[in-house]
């Protein structure tokens, strides 16, 4: 089974319906018994770095995690400020991060040119797939997908970086090293799009 | 890039969909897990539902029903009406519900704004204001289905929700509501211009080029109800959404 980590933070409900509709089990749980027994993990996160990561730690279960993450080599896929919390920390707060990656969480920065851009990023936007990897395998073409966010994520291990979004500065959108993938939109709300990438993520990624 | 998202918006009334004129005379569309699924099979951008019976019936949201819709909808969904507490808004987010739509609750108890945005992050709080033009031709915020005017100005109410932290502003024109003759584009423009958050408009969209308007006028988003709803002049029912390619051609 799919594990969607529970530490009080995120749309578990969404992510739920959507590997449900791709013909997943996923369940949210904070047990560490279930997480350990788990195949897959997905690590969720909306709203503010620092008072996720946070919630992350007061659970206890970012050594759990860690540990299934880093030593076991099982499969975990990060949404939106999940894939925040893997790099080495924010912007947007003080609390160091997990990382997974060798990356940093910045606040968007636009040029006089894109200076009227709303931050938060929220919107339809399509990726641009730099390098192969299971999870990125078969997306449908002009694939799009639903972003909101107001910090992104820049790897400094450019082998990482499997796409890219264009939104006023090149922002990283998906992550991937090996078991190690995020994404920084939701595909749990992006219809079919998503779907695929949901589906890649439980079929393909090991 | 992105472009501006087109959103429709779904009026609940019991367990069936409406849409209203200037806020009255609702006229029965439809059962809304069929409507959903006919939106999700033309992948719309994302949509709000708004029950506009809870509050002036003192209820909560119908759980229930919404449970059905989120299983059947795979794009961003707002939800409005009846949301008091927190209790609330954590049941709409445990059943795939990631946009609160508040109205009524932002004027007579705005500390839930502040809490639900720590809780869920401030992009998950839209707060919906409803607005009619008085007598003296001045903008006025109206709550509790558009019944009760509160003497707030919409733009400085504006303002306050997203200093409280509200993440989006959703304004909505009473007198155009169901009129399909146009944005109140004064209204939205005065809107955008005074707060930093993205601005979604609403009432009195009748074609595409109303959408088109709207964004111009400085919304970041468009919603609509009767012109994704209604077909022809004697406006049959009939569910319908822009091409991908027809939105990337229209919008700015």
């Amino acid at each position: 089974m799919i594990v969607i980590v529970d530490y009080g933070v995120g749309n578990l409900g969404s992510i739920k319906n959507m590997f449900k509709k791709a013909g997943f089990k996923a369940e949210p749980s904070s047990d560490p018994a279930v997480i350990r027994d788990a195949e897959k993990l997905i690590l969720p996160g909306v709203g503010a770095f620092d008072a996720a990561m946070r919630k992350f730690r007061e659970t206890g279960l970012v050594p759990v995690v860690g540990e299934l993450v880093l030593e076991k080599k099982v499969p975990v896929l990060g949404l939106c400020v999940g894939l925040q919390l893997m790099t080495r920390g924010s912007e947007e707060g003080t609390e160091a991060g997990l990382g997974w990656f060798d990356a940093e969480t910045v606040r968007f920065k636009f040029d006089a040119e894109h200076a009227n851009l709303k931050i938060p990023h929220m919107g339809w936007n399509e990726i641009h797939v730099r390098r192969q990897h299971p999870l990125v395998d078969g997306l449908l073409a002009d694939s799009r997908f639903y972003f909101v966010h107001s910090y992104h994520v820049v790897a400094k291990d450019t082998d990482a970086v499997l796409a890219e979004t264009e939104y006023g500065v090149t922002i990283h959108s998906i992550l991937g090293k090996g078991n190690i993938v995020g994404a920084q939109f939701h595909p749990e709300k992006s219809h079919k799009f998503g779907l695929q990438l949901l589906k890649n993520f439980a079929e393909r990624v090991s | 890039m992105i472009r501006p998202r087109v959103i429709p918006c779904m009026l609940l009334k019991g367990e069936g969909l409406v849409k209203t004129v200037k806020f009255k005379d609702p006229k029965y569309l439809g059962d809304p897990i069929n409507i959903v699924r006919i939106f999700n099979d033309k992948e719309v951008d994302e949509l709000i539902f708004l029950d506009i019976l809870a509050t002036t019936e003192n209820r909560r949201p119908n759980f229930e029903l919404l449970k059905k819709i989120t299983s059947e909808c795979f794009m961003p969904l707002g939800y409005g009406g009846g949301i008091r507490d927190m209790d609330d808004v954590r049941q709409l987010l445990s059943i795939g519900v990631e946009k609160f739509v508040l109205n009524t609750s932002a004027v007579e108890n705005p500390s839930l704004i502040r809490a639900a945005a720590d809780h869920a992050g401030s992009q998950a709080v839209v707060i919906s204001i409803d607005v009619k033009k008085t007598l003296f031709g001045k903008y006025e915020v109206f709550i509790r289905a558009g019944k009760k005017g509160t003497g707030l100005d919409p733009v400085k109410f504006a303002v306050d929700m997203e200093k409280q932290g509200a993440g989006e502003i959703f304004i909505n024109s009473i007198d155009r509501d169901g009129t399909m003759q146009g944005y109140d584009l004064d209204l939205i423009q005065r809107v955008a211009e005074a707060v930093t958050v993205p601005v979604v408009a609403c009432g009195g969209a009748g074609n595409i080029g109303h959408l088109a308007e709207a964004v111009k006028a400085g919304a970041s988003a468009a919603a609509a109800g009767s012109m994704f709803v209604f077909q022809g002049p004697l406006r049959g029912v009939l569910i319908s959404y822009p091409a991908q390619e027809e939105l990337k051609r229209v919008m700015p």
